[in-house]
């Protein structure tokens, strides 16, 4: 059964007369033991769907269901046990070790005054152990390398032990070997502990590449889902950007330029 | 890191405990120790007036230093946390000048010459008291709107130090209206002095501010989760609207009751967190805070030392704490970069 489902969704910014709305008609799911890719280009909504998602801001329309339940109607504790966040908001965190910073990620489960049980300091290892980061527990975050930020942010959302776990462009700004494992590492996330993974990405190939199913913002705002290697069947991947002068080429699993293609053929 | 904590948190007891006794027995007045001692002991001295300025005015002086000091070091660390600006602090935000604008306003009122400022009567000093409380929460509540409205922290700053501008600029409007006498009292209030509680008023102000410390230590929890932001903040369970709204009433107390009773003192809200920082290596804010508290209270100690053993006379605290918290400003912001808690 599918741990989130959204019904005709509705998802922009602004208030009142000056609402803008940048996806509408939304029924999505998402499966337990999925990586999920939301892909579209800049300005398409991506980040706007996230948040929606995470109920950073309100649905414009329809309802957000998780296990059951209709997300605004749960208080904000119980949504924090539900849906862990990896976003790109700069942190001030530096000052903390890796082990503090994955600790906050304990603050749904802990009392009043946040202390950690023995059973929290063990998820709070685990998690730090499940993204490689054990070498370093004891480091400042402001000494970590971006990646390796990136991988504590993650072991972060996984110690708040949430089924779902969404990323807001986790590999953006990750060099190639960095975002190549952060992907393993999501995907092993979803596939290994069986949690529901939905990143958003402009990294097309590792995207098509490690993620179960895709939802593809085409340029005329609709969502397409589906499974990766059902969609790579369709023409859907040329509806993405409107651009005349690049194609999606399946060999590679990502965009070339037509004229290059054309030398090739040739 | 543990240990550390409890180094430098013995450290600063060892101080505080040091500097009290040096503020009890050196001052403009010579007393020797051994009467000093009696008269704390209950002995009695053969001078009276000796007992007079211990009991009445080195302890008390004391007692609001150090209560003084740690709640505008935690105002300050409350504020940075909350604005998510490490140069933010409650002189800086105009919070103090709010509270002073608000003095300004109750002793107008009073015609200004109802006792001192610190208030004689029991009614005068509520009312001082009310005034500064309503002059802080006035420029809190300017500055939460303007955080919805100017998302950049630095702005906020910038907010801040106009609002505190206006507020100063009311004040001397104020003054040009008032008497003499009105004047002289508040321009010596400005000075700042820890000096102005007396034994009947330390437990209003102990009370009070006691209260509002304990409250910043049950915050703990969300202030953590502030230091990743207001979305991460929100994705852990934090309200964050409601706590960052009971983080600027527990600042404004703070702030509001020392600037009446004791002036507007700069600099320390905005410089006693980073020593704290600086010291104990974390943003955790369970171990800051407490070190942030002492901290706050052993320099403000270090400033009334300083203050009453003056070449001629008393020197004004806000004379010194420029010189103790500009070098160390100027510090952080030259060495940003390899400071951990600002990367």
């Amino acid at each position: 059964m599918a741990l989130l489902i959204t019904h005709n969704l509705a998802v922009g910014y602004g208030r009142g007369k000056q609402t803008t709305v940048l996806l509408r008609g939304l029924d999505l799911k998402l499966e337990p033991g999925h990586l999920v890719a939301l892909l579209g280009r800049n300005g398409a909504g991506k980040s706007t769907l996230l948040r929606a998602l995470t109920c950073s801001s309100l649905p414009l329309e329809g309802t957000i269901e998780v296990d059951g339940r209709n997300l605004q109607d749960l208080t904000q504790t119980d949504r924090s046990r539900l849906i862990g966040l990896v976003a790109t908001d700069r942190i001030q965190a530096g000052g903390l070790t890796v082990t503090e910073l994955v600790s906050l990620g304990r603050q749904p489960h802990t009392g009043f005054l946040g202390r950690l049980s023995e059973e929290d300091r063990a998820l709070v290892a685990q998690a730090i152990h499940d993204v490689g980061m054990s070498h370093k527990a004891n480091d400042y975050v402001a000494g970590l390398s971006d990646g390796e930020r990136q991988k504590v942010m993650i072991a972060r959302a996984l110690a708040q032990s949430t089924p779902i776990i969404v990323l807001d462009e986790p590999t953006a700004f990750l060099d190639v070997a960095s975002r190549i494992e952060t992907m393993q590492l999501l995907a092993s996330l979803a596939h290994d502990q069986g949690k529901a993974v939905l990143l958003s990405s402009h990294d097309v190939s590792q995207s098509l590449l490690m993620a179960d199913d895709l939802w593809l913002i085409t340029s005329n705002r609709e969502v397409v889902s589906g499974t990766t290697s059902d969609l790579l069947q369709t023409d859907v991947m040329n509806r993405i950007f409107v651009s005349t002068s690049i194609e999606f080429n399946p060999n590679i699993l990502d965009y070339q330029s037509v004229s290059k293609k054309n030398d090739q053929d040739a | 890191m543990r240990s550390r904590y409890t180094v430098v948190m013995i450290l600063l007891a060892v101080a505080l405990l040091l500097l009290s006794v040096a503020c009890l027995l050196l001052g403009s007045v010579d007393i020797p120790a051994r009467q000093v001692t009696d008269i704390l002991l209950g002995r009695g001295s053969d001078n009276h007036a000796w007992e007079i300025i211990v009991l009445q005015s080195r302890l008390p002086m004391i007692a609001t230093a150090v209560l003084a000091g740690a709640s505008l070091s935690v105002s300050g660390l409350l504020l940075q946390t909350t604005f998510n600006n490490p140069l933010a602090g409650p002189s800086i935000l105009g919070v103090s000048t709010g509270a002073g604008l608000g003095v300004a306003i109750v002793m107008l009122a009073m015609g200004g010459t109802v006792g001192s400022v610190f208030g004689q009567t029991l009614g005068s000093y509520v009312a001082t008291l009310l005034g500064a409380l309503l002059g802080a929460a006035v420029v809190l509540a300017v500055l939460i709107a303007f955080s919805y409205i100017v998302k950049s922290s630095t702005m906020l700053l910038i907010v801040g130090i106009l609002v505190s501008y206006l507020a100063s600029s009311v004040i001397s409007l104020l003054n040009s209206l008032a008497t003499e006498e009105g004047i002289h009292n508040y321009v010596a209030w400005g000075f700042g002095t820890f000096s102005g509680v007396s034994v009947d008023q330390l437990p209003v102000f102990a009370g009070l501010l006691l209260m509002s410390l304990f409250a910043s230590l049950l915050m703990v929890k969300p202030l953590n989760a502030l230091l990743l932001g207001t979305r991460y903040a929100e994705n852990l369970g934090v309200n964050t609207r409601r706590t960052r709204h009971s983080l600027l009433l527990v600042t404004g107390v703070l702030t509001a009751v020392v600037t009446a009773f004791c002036g507007p003192i700069g600099f320390l809200g905005l410089v006693v967190p980073h020593i704290a920082r600086l010291t104990l290596r974390t943003s955790n804010h369970s171990r800051l805070l407490p070190a942030t508290m002492l901290s706050g209270a052993v320099i403000a100690l270090l400033c009334t030392l300083l203050s009453v053993n003056g070449m001629h006379g008393i020197i004004p605290i806000n004379a010194i704490t420029p010189i103790i918290g500009v070098p160390i400003i100027l510090y952080i912001i030259v060495n940003r970069r390899k400071i951990q808690y600002f990367n």
